[in-house]
């Protein structure tokens, strides 16, 4: 996915870029709304995260314009205001959501992932390994052309090993990736989703591999 | 909210009072005047008829053969009738000495320079006027004074005077009437600017504070200016607040979430187990002071509104069915569903904004105690209703009272982020719509909250 992030704090647009390439996507930055316009003029986007106060103006009016000129890449608006005063502006205008400021990243992943999943149609950005065809938009995973719906953790650790074939995920680091902060975490939890993955992932010839004491890794049979 | 302002008389009553007040005794002082014009106008008639009938006996009067003859005409007596009878007394004097007529009629000391004098004066019970006059005969070497004194009781006079003054009494009363009922209408005009300047006010939604334009009196000018002026100064603080508000959380929350996601990208590339437990009490802890200061604000926010509400005709599924499909991100990212039942369109009069604060809060207090992989029902019945029920832990008997208190939060809530607002705002928006709050239990477990508006 290729996305574009709006934001003129740099110190939150690193962590917010070195978070989303982690995940796997494409990202530009731009700090200021001349930037933005400048990137959505010569790239598309899946999908633009907008802060709304931004140097030089309001990141409403670039939605309101972006929306005017019948471009209709998702926007989600990042807002540091008050949820109840700003819902009514970002939406009307034409935000097919917002996050206020500080955000759960998973939140904003599961955001991101809900919104495009409302506009798909646009871009299918399905991935093949083995047989085994995984869309992350729609959350589908097609094993021996059967096709199933994967529940939303099941389909984050699907989507973490699949996009790092071959690399070793610990048991904490698929554990931060599933969970939010407030959740408490058993190690329990992890194993019961890596079974389930692997039942689904069966009549295939990818496997999950229980590496002891280092974690589980994603492998492909031949 | 509304002060009742410390009311110290009426400028109504005392505009009426003054105007009132000063027509009676205006009205009075016509009375007096027109009836002593009057009396003095009726009595100067009596004069000159009594007058001219003194000259006319005066005339009469002549010395024949040194002896005094006087042969009093028919005539002066004649003009004296009065249609009320008046009785006439006559005395005629030689020389100061009695002759003839009414002895008790007493000369009147006559003036030095005028032959005539009228006075008032009392004979035998009856209020008369006399005049009296002299003339001096000379004949044959004689000369002899003749003094002729004249009265005439007066029950003709104070008859017209009685019909005068009456008159007189019925002018005052009618433009004593005229100028009340003229005071009461222009009391009632004056009044009526105010009370339509009033009236526009109070009609204004709580929104508007632009200034007031329609045409008023010049005397009212000054009032509405700074009316105008006071309402400016309120708009440019309440928007300065807002802005002030919306600022702030912009400063604080803009650095909290670099922080954030720091220790995140941090925590997924630390491995120590100290140093990852560290990172998310950090988190936890931003989480915590992000969630509080924006409910604060978001309280601040639906007090304002609440104290304020601004009905309008909304559907609550629709509104609520907005609310769901917001949430269901979060609800995913923690496996759990969110399933709306109930009727198909519930219309409602209220502020929507409130309300879906409200729901919404009770939604991700069910989604933060919710088990994994469950359910949480949002239930919208006409009534209107709506019920929010989970199937986490529920609530503790003894706490369901006061769980709605401000920074009130439940002993099994320990491990999970939380500012204690979210019931309170719930409460208040039900409240603000003359509704409840009700927290309690399910039957088969699990929390139910329910919101009557």
């Amino acid at each position: 996915m290729k996305f574009l992030l709006v934001e003129d704090n740099l110190d939150l647009a690193n962590a917010v870029s070195s978070r989303m390439r982690l995940d796997g996507h494409v990202i530009d930055h731009a700090a200021n709304l001349e930037d933005a316009t400048a990137f959505v003029e010569t790239e598309e986007y899946d999908l633009i995260l907008l802060d709304i106060m931004l140097p030089d103006g309001d990141g409403r009016d670039f939605l309101k314009r972006h929306r005017a000129s019948r471009l209709d890449t998702p926007v989600i608006v990042l807002t540091a205001r008050s949820q109840v005063s700003d819902r009514i502006g970002s939406l009307d205008l034409g935000a097919d959501d917002y996050v206020t400021k500080p955000f759960d990243h998973a939140e904003l992943e599961a955001r991101c992932r809900a919104v495009l999943r409302r506009k798909s149609g646009s871009a299918k950005s399905t991935i093949e390994i083995g047989g085994v065809v995984f869309d992350p938009v729609a959350g589908h995973l097609t094993v021996a052309g059967e096709t199933l719906s994967l529940r939303n953790r099941e389909l984050r650790m699907m989507e973490l090993f699949i996009n790092a074939p071959g690399h070793v995920f610990s048991k904490q680091k698929l554990a931060d990736r599933l969970f939010s902060y407030d959740d408490s975490v058993t190690d329990n939890a992890i194993e019961v989703y890596v079974g389930r993955l692997r039942k689904h992932l069966e009549p295939s010839d990818l496997k999950i591999t229980t590496l002891r004491g280092l974690g589980y890794r994603l492998d492909h049979d031949h | 909210m509304t002060t009742n302002p410390n009311v110290s008389g009426s400028l109504r009553n005392r505009l009426v009072l003054t105007l009132i007040g000063g027509a009676a005794v205006l009205a009075v002082l016509l009375f007096f005047a027109v009836r002593n014009y009057a009396a003095q106008v009726a009595q100067q008639g009596q004069d000159n008829i009594l007058e001219a009938s003194v000259t006319s006996i005066l005339d009469a009067a002549a010395l024949r053969d040194g002896v005094l003859e006087v042969d009093i005409p028919y005539a002066a007596f004649s003009m004296l009738t009065t249609p009320t009878d008046d009785r006439v007394f006559y005395a005629i004097y030689q020389d100061g000495v009695f002759l003839s007529g009414y002895e008790d009629l007493r000369l009147a000391a006559a003036p030095a320079q005028s032959d005539w004098s009228f006075t008032s004066g009392e004979l035998r019970g009856e209020r008369i006027r006399q005049v009296s006059a002299s003339r001096t005969l000379v004949g044959l070497g004689r000369q002899t004074e003749i003094e002729v004194v004249l009265g005439q009781t007066q029950d003709a006079l104070s008859r017209t005077l009685d019909q005068i003054s009456r008159n007189a009494a019925f002018l005052g009363l009618g433009f004593f009437l005229l100028t009340a009922a003229l005071s009461f209408w222009i009391t009632s005009t004056t009044i009526g600017q105010l009370n339509k300047l009033t009236t526009s006010v109070t009609r204004r939604g709580p929104q508007d504070l632009s200034p007031f334009k329609k045409p008023v009196p010049r005397e009212m000018a000054p009032l509405v200016m700074s009316l105008n002026s006071l309402m400016g100064r309120l708009d440019q603080s309440l928007s300065q607040s807002e802005d002030f508000i919306a600022e702030a959380a912009h400063r604080v929350r803009t650095p909290l979430a670099t922080v954030r996601s720091y220790a995140e990208a941090t925590l997924h590339r630390v491995e120590r187990k100290e140093n990852r437990e560290a990172l998310r009490a950090m988190v936890r802890a931003i989480d915590e002071s992000s969630r509080a200061a924006g409910q604060l604000l978001d309280h601040a926010m639906i007090t304002f509104r609440a104290d304020h509400l601004v009905r309008e005709d909304v559907d609550l599924v629709e509104l609520i069915r907005d609310l769901v499909q917001r949430l269901t991100p979060i609800a995913e990212m923690k496996e759990l569903s969110l399933s709306m039942t109930g009727d198909p369109t519930v219309p409602y009069s209220g502020d929507p904004i409130l309300i879906q604060n409200a729901v919404r809060n009770m939604i991700d207090n069910a989604l933060k105690y919710a088990p994994l992989d469950s359910t949480v029902e949002i239930e919208i019945n006409g009534k209107p209703e709506i019920k929010v029920s989970d199937s986490g832990p529920g609530f503790l008997p003894e706490e369901v009272e006061t769980l709605t208190r401000r920074f009130e939060r439940g002993k099994n809530a320990a491990g999970t982020i939380g500012s204690g607002l979210g019931l309170t705002i719930a409460q208040d928006v039900a409240i603000a719509h003359g509704g409840t709050l009700v927290l309690t239990n399910q039957p088969s477990g699990g929390a139910c909250v329910i919101l009557s508006l």
